[in-house]
Formats: C-alpha cells, structure tokens, sequence
C-alpha cells in the first residue's frame, strides 16, 4: 500500500494564517459569540467576473484551494474532495429568505444555484478545467475528515497521485445566530465563538520536501466514554505507534462539557505536550482542518506556536503527532502525523 | 427613452453584481453577453425575472431573451413597447 | 465480479417497497402528480413525485414516538434503509464491520422552511435548528439501525446517492469495511420546486424524456438504499447475492455551475472510467438507465455522450424518472434499485411519454417495457456542478 504525505497546507481563518508566514506568533485573541475570518484579497486569486456571484465560503474555498495547489506546484490534481457541514448557507439563507418575503414570487436562480453543498468543488473544478474524480462530503465534524479519508484511499489504492483536498465553512447570517442560541442556553456549551474559514491540503503518494506523512486515520460515528480509551489505543497499535512515541497530542478543546474525552484520552500519555486550537480558529464544522494544518506546519517547520499550548512545554525535536477532534461527544476523529 | 437607458444600465450593474463597471462603461449598442459585458444564461434568467418584477413583461421560455437582451438600447425599445407597469 | 449487493430497500412516489414499485414499473403506472403535502403557490403549475405518506404516517410505520425531530429526508430515510437492511436479512449488526454512507442535497430544508421565523421564540421549532445540516438524517438512521462506525454523508446534488454507492465499493475492495448500507434521501421542499422554477426548467405536465418537446422536469422525493457485502461475508454466510456492482466512474465535466457541456464531456468520462473498471466493452452494456431529467440541456448532452460511448450501436435505453420525478440525491440509489430489478426479471422498463425523437440524435428510447436477456446495465447520474457519475450492475 503506498504511503500518504501531506505536501501543502494553507488556511485562511480568524487569524492572520493566510498572509502571514509567521505562523500563529502574533494571534488574535477571539471573543464574542461569533467572529469571521480575515478575508484575503480574493482578486488576486479569482478573476473578478467570477467572484460577483460567490458567497464567503466559496470565495474563502476557491482561494485557499488555489494556494495550496502552488505551494505544492501541481497544477491539475487527480482529485478534488472537499468537505463542508453547513455548504453554502449564505445562499441557501438568501434564497429561502426570499422565499419567504417575497411569497415564492419573482425569485432570481443565483441565489439557489450557489448553493448546493458541492459548489467549492465544482468551481475549484471549474477554474483548474479539472474533470478527474469530485467529491463533496457535508456530515457535521466528520465532513473534512471524510474528504481526507477518501484522498487516502484513493493514493492507497493507487487511483491518484495528487489529491486536492479541503474543509471549508461560512457563518451566514441567521441559522447560525439560531445554534448559538440553543448553544448558549445554558452554562455548558461551547465556549468559543462560532466562526468560519477553508483550509486545503495538497495529499500526494509523492513524497517531496515539505512533506509530512500521513501515517493513518479513523473516524467513529460514536464513542462512549468508556471505550475512547481503547479505541484510541487500537488505532495506534493497527499503525504500529506505541504511546511514548507520540511528542504532540492536538485536541479539539472548545471548552464545552465534552472535553472530558480530551482529558481521558490525554490520560493515557506521560508528559505529553497537549495543544488545542479552537481558541484560536473558533468552532465550526470543518475547524479540524485548521486544526491539521496546525499540525502539519508544526512537523514541517518544526515550531510549536506559544499560543496552542494547553498543558506541558514547547519541545523542539518532535517526529509524531496526534490530532484527536469529536463535537459534542459524537464524530470522532483520529489523525496521525509523522514528520 | 435614455432614461430608461440609464435605469437599466444601473439595474444590470446592482443586480448582476457587476462591481467593476460603472454606468458609463456601458454604451447603450454594447453587447450585453458574449463579448461585450460578458454576461450569460445565469443572468438571463436574472433579467427575465427583472422584466416581470419591474416591468411587468412575463417571458416563458428564455431563449426569447436572445434577441431581446442583446444591448441595452434593444432592452429598452423592448420594454417601451411591452411594459405594463 | 464486482462488489455484491445482498438487499434492497426503497420509497417514492411509486410505492413503498421494492415490490410496489417494482409492480409500477411493470405496469407502466406514474407517480407523478399533483401536490399532496406541500404548500407552494406553484402547486397549480407544476406536477410531482410526491410520497404519499404523511409524515405522521411514516411515524407511524417507523414506530417512532409521536414526537421526535427527524425532518421528512430523514424519515424517508430510515423507512428505505430499515427495508433493505431487511432485505439483506441482517439481524445482528455487530457481526461484521458494517458502514452507512448516506446522501442528501436538502438535508433539513422541509421543517428549516417551516419553522426559521419561528426558530428565535417557539419552543417546539427549536428542535429543528440542529436538523438543518446533511449530516443529521444520515446520523439518525445510523443511530436507529445501530451503525457506530463509519457514517458519512455525501452531496454532491444529483449526482449524490450515485457517489456514496461508489464510496461503499470502494470501502469493501479495500477491506475497510464488511459490509455497507449505502444509497440517498430526499424529500421535496418550497425550496428547490423554487429553485428549478428560477431555473424555468420545471415542466407543467408529467416530463417526457429524450423527447424533442420536452419542456423540463418534474421533482420527485423518496430514498433508496442498497446493502453491499464482501465477498468473505457472502462465502461465510452463504448469502444470496442479488447483483454485482461491477463499475464505476466518477468525473466533473467542469463547464458551467448548471448546465451540462454541449458534448457531454463529464458524462462521457464518466461512463467510460465506469466501463473500464468494470472490465467491459461498450458493446457488452445491455441496457442504460439514464438519467434524463427532462430538461432541454440534459437530454441533448446525455444523448451526445451516449453517442460519443457507444457509437452506432447504441443500447436500449430509457429513463424512469417519467416514473418518480426527479429525487435529486436519492436519484442515484432509486436508479440502482430499478437497475438491479431489470437485471433480476431481466425486463426493461419503459420510457414513459415518450413521442417525437430530438432531431439532433433521433434517439429512441424503450417506450413500453420489453423482455430481454440482460447481463449488464449502466446508469448515469448527473447533478449541478458538472459532477457526474456513472454505476454498471452486472447479473448475480
């Protein structure tokens, strides 16, 4: 079975992740009940003609997708899978809007043909005339890892070289307020603002550079508390890792009472360094994307930003990571890094 | 007449979202798709819906809005003769 | 041989199982009308494919409790993958490592329409904020069958159910999983009858495919779910096999937002990466499900694909969403199901309405159902954003 490298990443989030090269070393702190992502200038990446009909996730998709593909240097994938667990609600919020305020009458199609879950991709495809193998995964925290899982699958059976992949989101305007609401009602919930962003990843049976390896990865529908613990143990000893071999566990900490399976399962590691993002990204569906390219910039640069450390200390020679995210004890997902 | 030419050409720019262009950019014989202002069968059917909406001119099927959106000074002899509101 | 497929389950406006609509199929009986459940003020100028069932119907078949926050997608949903779980005669999910890829293009969208105006203050809408996403249905389902390990959902439109089958295969060639439940839902909504009314691709009368005046399409809903098993659960539990997915292609015909390529580009790449897995020449392909919507544009450029495929010697053909309306992502799935049943009964079903061939191609398709010896079929799926994919089913 061919080996699986990550060879590009790129996000463009609440912080300064796009344009910066400085990774995470001046961050924003984030506050509030919803924040947006810094927004680049999307006219250097799409040409004006077609960016007057895109909403934010797909502006936001298109241009990181663009960079990730020059970074790597590939300029025609074999594959373009994203994810995305709201799609394009932006739209989707304008047009039923209209719908309603308009009583079904004198509706314009932009709107509704923006937005299908799988319009990222398909103007991804469009802009590169890229006609090779599509895919869309929309299913709650699991959607990036699913498009990763499904690049994976693709090197390992040898269908692709090179695999586009990505998570993107948009806040919208109104559905959104609704879940922070429900989120907010009482004490326990999330306790990082909602927000929005598009991290892409160029994955490759090529190793280059840049690379780091993508040693395996596993999503579980459910989990209980109980059996985390050893479901966790499982996957690394099918992928040959033992425990004191990892040097970073990265979790998904958003500060809501389901964190308590991050605290299990880093109770399985000695002297660990434990490093969460999400305070820095902000919780969306897709915010584990950001939370890989965190990883891969650490093994590839070899730098563990100040800003993401929850407990333990900064280490410099670190060779495995591990990326554990779930979102409100369902979705679980296992990444494994190694440099 | 030219100021319908006007209200169009403003109609076209905020509807379509056409950022760049400015009433000025349009003259009333340029081509409003293909070549000239670029647009396609997308904003066809954006302008088909602008005609029954604001002008009260119903088209069924959208290959008639070849002929009739071909420049602006076409659109507008168009809806003079056929508006209803 | 390809991937076998053990069970089966199916709802749309033709019936609620396999053998209703199966009997539909066979006694040329459409399921497309007038709007039942839906309140829209197009319900005069459109016709659908509406499942009969009420919600509160399907609560009640389901066995659910009276109040619950599945949206009609995912009652739809568990109803058809309930029933091919049946089908498959699985009882015990925990024998085998067992997946569910579902798909959906509107997810939520039914009860999200009804009640966003109401989200902020009423406390028996709220329930629907959370249901509004595509993952919500698939997790429901999952839930209710017991499936805790792999579950996806996937919505690429149209195209949807076509490409989570495709997933499931691919999934079991590559031993990660034993067995799949994999298919598509969707329940018509004031959302996308307005959609395609924006596009003015909506017909008023029951569509007539592959016809030179066809004016467009009619939507329909439903859900349909196939089980796939390797070929190690088949040996070991001697499992009837009903038939093979046997190829499949995937592409982006990356032309237009909407509209497909004047040549059928992605169509073509598609049933030809489908082909190529499967092993099989063109001229092996017995019969095409095709995807006909109706529509000016998909017709033409779906024949043109077809041509540039099969040359001169095109297959019998037809497409049955005369039969169901449009299903949007359960199109797929609901396709395969008929595609497996031409292959069981080795029986084509007709093209209905069906008069004066599109003087481009002169295409004609099978207008009134017909015996045949069939050992492969193909179908096509194609949706927005150019994805297109294309299923051959082989006989068991």
């Amino acid at each position: 079975m061919k080996k699986v490298y990550i060879n590009s990443a790129v996000t463009i989030s609440a912080q300064d992740t796009f344009e910066s090269d400085r990774f995470l070393k001046s961050v924003k702190k984030l506050s509030g009940k919803t924040i947006v992502a810094r927004y680049p200038n999307y006219k250097d990446y799409i040409a004006t003609a077609n960016l007057r009909r895109m909403a934010e996730g797909v502006k936001m998709g298109v241009t990181a997708a663009s960079k990730a593909l020059k970074d790597a240097k590939i300029t025609q994938p074999d594959a373009i899978i994203t994810g995305t667990g709201m799609g394009c609600i932006d739209d989707t919020e304008k047009f039923l809007n209209a719908i309603i305020s308009n009583d079904e009458q004198f509706l314009t199609p932009t709107a509704f043909i923006q937005s299908t879950h799988n319009t990222v991709g398909a103007q991804i495809a469009l802009g590169l005339q890229c006609k090779a193998y599509n895919n869309t995964y929309s299913h709650a925290a699991l959607s990036f890892e699913w498009a990763l899982m499904d690049a994976q699958l693709r090197l390992q059976q040898e269908e692709a070289e090179n695999v586009l992949v990505g998570g993107y989101e948009e806040l919208g305007k109104e559905i959104i307020n609704y879940r922070r609401m429900m989120e907010d009602a009482d004490g326990f919930g999330i306790q990082v603002p909602y927000s929005e962003g598009a991290s892409f990843f160029v994955v490759s049976s090529e190793k280059t550079e840049h690379s780091v390896e993508l040693i395996d990865m596993e999503a579980h529908s459910t989990l209980s508390t109980t059996s985390i613990q050893d479901s966790l143990k499982q996957f690394l000893a099918k992928n040959n890792v033992d425990i004191s071999q990892i040097d970073v566990f990265v979790s998904g900490r958003n500060g809501d009472v389901f964190d308590s399976y991050y605290d299990l399962t880093a109770e399985l590691f000695e002297n660990i360094t434990q490093l969460q993002y999400k305070h820095l990204s902000g919780e969306f569906y897709t915010a584990s994307a950001f939370g890989l390219w965190t990883a891969y910039s650490m093994l590839s640069r070899q730098e563990i930003p100040e800003a993401m450390i929850f407990k333990g200390e900064i280490k410099f020679d670190n060779h495995i990571i591990l990326i554990y995210n779930q979102f409100k004890g369902r979705d679980h997902s296992f990444i494994l890094l190694k440099r | 007449m030219t100021e319908l030419r006007q209200e169009l050409k403003e109609k076209i720019i905020e509807q379509l979202n056409l950022e760049e262009f400015t009433v000025a950019d349009i003259a009333d014989d340029d081509a409003l798709f293909g070549d000239g202002l670029g647009l396609d069968s997308i904003d066809a059917l954006e302008l088909i819906v602008m005609m029954d909406k604001d002008y009260g001119i119903q088209l069924t099927d959208p290959k008639e809005g070849k002929e009739i959106f071909k420049s602006i000074a076409v659109l507008a002899d168009y809806i003079t003769k056929h508006r209803s509101k | 041989m390809g991937v076998a497929i053990t069970g089966m389950g199916i709802i749309s406006a033709i019936g609620h199982s396999v053998e209703e609509n199966n009997t539909s199929l066979l006694t040329s009986t459409t399921g497309i009308g007038n709007l039942q459940h839906i309140q829209t003020i197009h319900s005069q100028a459109i016709k659908a494919g509406e499942v009969s069932l009420s919600n509160a119907e399907l609560t009640r078949q389901l066995q659910l409790p009276e109040v619950h926050n599945y949206t009609r997608t995912g009652l739809l949903g568990l109803f058809a993958a309930t029933a091919a779980l049946e089908n498959a005669n699985i009882s015990d999910l925990s024998k085998y490592r067992t997946g569910f890829i579902s798909s959906t293009t509107v997810g939520g969208m039914d009860m999200t329409e009804k009640y966003i105006k109401q989200f902020d203050k009423d406390i028996t809408a709220q329930k629907y904020i959370a249901t509004h996403h595509a993952g919500d249905s698939t997790r429901k389902i999952a839930d209710a069958l017991g499936i805790k390990g792999l579950v996806t959902t996937i919505s690429t439109a149209c195209s949807s159910a076509a490409n989570a089958i495709m997933l499931g295969a691919r999934l079991i060639k590559a031993g990660k999983l034993d067995r799949v439940i994999v298919g598509g839902t969707d329940s018509l909504s004031k959302f996308t009858i307005n959609g395609f009314k924006t596009l003015m691709i909506q017909s008023d009368s029951i569509c007539a495919p592959f016809d030179a005046h066809r004016n467009g399409l009619n939507l329909g809903e439903g859900a349909a779910y196939l089980v796939l098993e390797s070929d190690a659960v088949i040996q070991k539990e001697k499992k009837e096999v009903l038939a093979f997915l046997s190829g499949y292609g995937n592409t982006n015909d990356a032309f237009h937002q909407t509209a497909s390529s004047e040549n059928g580009e992605g169509a073509f790449l598609a049933m030809q990466k489908a082909l190529e897995i499967a092993k099989l020449n063109p001229n092996q392909i017995d019969y095409v499900n095709a995807h006909g919507t109706a529509t000016p544009n998909n017709d033409l450029s779906e024949s043109r694909a077809l041509q540039r495929v099969f040359g001169k010697k095109l297959p019998d053909f037809s497409s049955t969403k005369s039969f169901t309306g449009h299903t949007l992502a359960a199109a797929g799935a609901v396709e395969a199901v008929f595609s497996i049943l031409t292959l069981q009964q080795q029986y084509i079903f007709p093209n209905l309405n069906f008069k004066t061939p599109m003087p481009e191609t002169g295409f004609k398709p099978i207008t009134s159902g017909v015996k045949k010896e069939t050992q492969h079929v193909l179908t096509n799926s194609f949706g927005f954003g150019g994805n297109c994919s294309t299923l051959i089913f082989s006989k068991a």
